[in-house]
């Protein structure tokens, strides 16, 4: 296993490199930059020139890739052109928030996603399987934002019960962590009911039957441990998309958070603090396979002797 | 009183009625072979047996089924499973996709004994391991923390067997133990169960196409064909006098030491779908004997000389 782990570790290393090339390339492709922003009306070429220089633009694309590559390897993401802040500094204020967030709706809506698939699944073509169904097909195409927009409506303007926008206490944190969770749910109770479904049709299971173990505990014991498997790996891949994908809902609920962050530059053509955000999600991305793999590896015996 | 008896048993899936009147009988220290092609019920004996149907949408909707003085088809869910794995064990068609891939061999057998006979972790474990080495099993230990894909079939159906005898079954019913294996393992694995019966003295239900594998194992034999008995007999008389056109069909295919290239044979036609059942005896199609009566007339299963089989002809076709 430790071996394992540290060949994933090594894999990852060229992705980074090519994903960190993308991530510097990417940005200047957007017409339009920073210093655009900065300049005063009735600026001259020279002023121009000379704020240029001073933040290294005027260099050759990969001679500028390179000047970041090795302030990154040492911890430095750069200075943000107009926050005119350490980009680190930025990150580490804003990153909490949105892991936070993206944590507590990942376990919110794998929870409660596995607990409604595998009912759903046990109790098939029943009422409790139609209605988890229905839920699912609402959750699944209502999108996130909307869906942010009228939880406000109901809980916040309406009944009061939950502040409007903001970070500042924990019951803020209720309706973001409800509208991004729900979309989860929907695609975790989904994959698990069709694993359970698929199963449950194997040799195995008969088996299972035939030497004379509870239903319960062949769906719960056996039939859910191997559904499991399909949704770890739907997960590995969704803890990226929930912290890039919360940009909206920290936009709708006015939260800070990387997703605001990187709305604010990209307008701004702050290329640093971009490339930073940037990043950091491609970071969280490959972190997310990697964990979602290593606890496939765990969970799998098959996994662990094939790729070792 | 035979340990086993089926008597007149129907069995419908849903609108298909893929088993009509079965009946034979299955005692102690006993091999009785299920012979047929693919489709003709075999699985689905056992399956009746197992009072596993429901799992594919069946049910017994005639006849009785009698396991040592319980009426099986009328037994509630929490009494049958009482009696799966712990009375009647079941050993499956393929080793390859019957044992659970991610949770360990050993634990798989434990689970058996763990649950029917109440053993602790510790005491299971150490059962497991004698049971293997029985079945010999070399460093039956450390196989024991293996995982199924990390043995071979033949190992892997050595260990199905151990998971069958766990909690010391009275009825183990063998669907097609070898059909999944290479030739070499195949006789080993009969072997096995063979000596099992005689040294355990329990029952054993072997369903096989290969009649080869009846003649090498099983003391009396029951053919299938299309969802019905066609013939049953001792295995002696089955093969020396074979009274159904179907069973002699059956020998004849066998193939033969030193016979000649190309000129192996097989039954003409094929197994009539279970959506559509001819009139009459289900083989007349096929029958190479088939007069008018055959097509309208469902022969009975009478007794013969020696053993039964349900043909119109047999009387003519002996002396023919």
């Amino acid at each position: 296993m430790l071996g394992y782990i540290i060949k994933r570790l090594l894999q990852l290393i060229p992705v980074f490199i090519v994903v960190s090339m993308i991530i510097f390339s990417i940005i200047h492709l957007v017409p339009g930059d920073p210093i655009d922003s900065m300049m005063q009306i009735g600026s001259t070429p020279e002023q121009r020139a000379e704020l240029t220089a001073r933040y290294g633009l005027d260099k050759p694309l990969p001679v500028q890739y390179g000047i970041w590559l090795a302030k990154m390897l040492r911890g430095d993401l750069g200075e943000a052109i107009i926050l005119r802040q350490p980009v680190t500094a930025l990150i580490a204020q804003n990153l909490p928030h949105s892991l936070l967030l993206g944590v507590l709706a990942l376990a919110f809506s794998t929870i409660v996603g596995i607990v409604a698939g595998a009912l759903a699944a046990v109790f098939k073509d029943s009422w409790i399987d139609r209605s988890v169904m229905t839920l699912i097909l609402l959750g699944s195409t209502v999108p996130s934002f909307w869906l942010g927009l009228l939880l406000i409506l109901l809980f916040a303007v309406q009944l009061g019960w939950f502040p409007v926008s903001g970070a500042r206490t924990w019951s803020a944190l209720v309706l973001p962590v409800l509208a991004i969770g729900l979309g989860g749910i929907a695609l975790v109770a989904r994959v698990t009911r069709v694993a359970m479904l698929d199963i449950a049709r194997r040799d195995f299971v008969m088996m299972l039957h035939a030497k004379g173990l509870s239903r319960w505990r062949i769906q719960f014991g056996h039939i859910l441990r191997h559904a499991l498997l399909p949704v770890v790996t739907i997960l590995s891949l969704r803890i990226g998309w929930i912290l890039g994908g919360a940009v909206t809902i920290e936009y709708v609920f006015a939260r800070p958070g990387l997703g605001s962050l990187l709305i604010t530059s990209l307008n701004q053509r702050d290329y640093p603090v971009v490339q930073g955000c940037l990043l950091m999600l491609a970071i969280a991305v490959m972190l997310g396979t990697l964990i979602g793999d290593l606890v496939q590896a765990a969970m799998d015996p098959r996994v662990r002797d094939s790729s070792t | 009183m035979a340990l086993l008896s089926l008597d007149n048993v129907s069995v419908t899936i849903g609108r298909l009625h893929p088993l009509d009147g079965i009946s034979f009988d299955l005692d102690r220290k006993e091999i009785l072979g299920i012979v047929g092609e693919s489709g003709s019920g075999k699985s689905l004996t056992a399956l009746s047996v197992m009072g596993l149907l429901p799992l594919i949408g069946g049910k017994v909707t005639k006849g009785a089924i009698v396991f040592d003085g319980i009426d099986l088809v009328s037994l509630p869910e929490t009494d049958y499973r009482r009696l799966r794995g712990k009375r009647i064990a079941l050993i499956s068609q393929n080793p390859m996709t019957s044992l659970d891939p991610i949770i360990r061999i050993g634990a798989q057998i434990d689970q058996v004994s763990q649950l029917h006979l109440g053993l602790s972790a510790v005491a299971a474990q150490a059962r497991s391991i004698e049971l293997m080495q029985q079945l010999r099993i070399p460093d039956a230990a450390t196989i024991h923390g293996n995982y199924p894909h990390q043995l071979s079939g033949g190992m892997k159906q050595r260990m199905v067997i151990a998971m069958a005898l766990a909690a010391d079954p009275d009825l183990i019913i063998a669907d097609e133990p070898t059909t999944a294996l290479d030739v070499t393992i195949q006789a080993q694995i009969i072997q096995i169960m063979v000596d099992l019966v005689r040294e355990r003295g329990l029952a054993l239900m072997l369903i096989t196409h290969d009649m080869g594998v009846v003649a090498q194992a099983c003391d009396r034999v029951v053919v299938l064909y299309a969802g019905r008995v066609a013939e049953q007999a001792g295995v002696a008389d089955i093969f020396a006098t074979p009274k159904h056109p179907y069973t002699r069909e059956l020998i004849r295919c066998i193939p033969r030491h030193g016979q000649a290239p190309g000129s192996l044979k097989g039954i003409p036609g094929t197994v009539p779908s279970v959506m559509d059942y001819p009139s009459g005896c289900r083989f007349h199609p096929r029958c190479a004997h088939a007069q008018a009566i055959c097509g309208t007339e469902v022969p009975l299963l009478e007794q013969k000389t020696s053993g039964r089989a349900a043909c119109h002809l047999t009387e003519v076709l002996a002396h023919g």
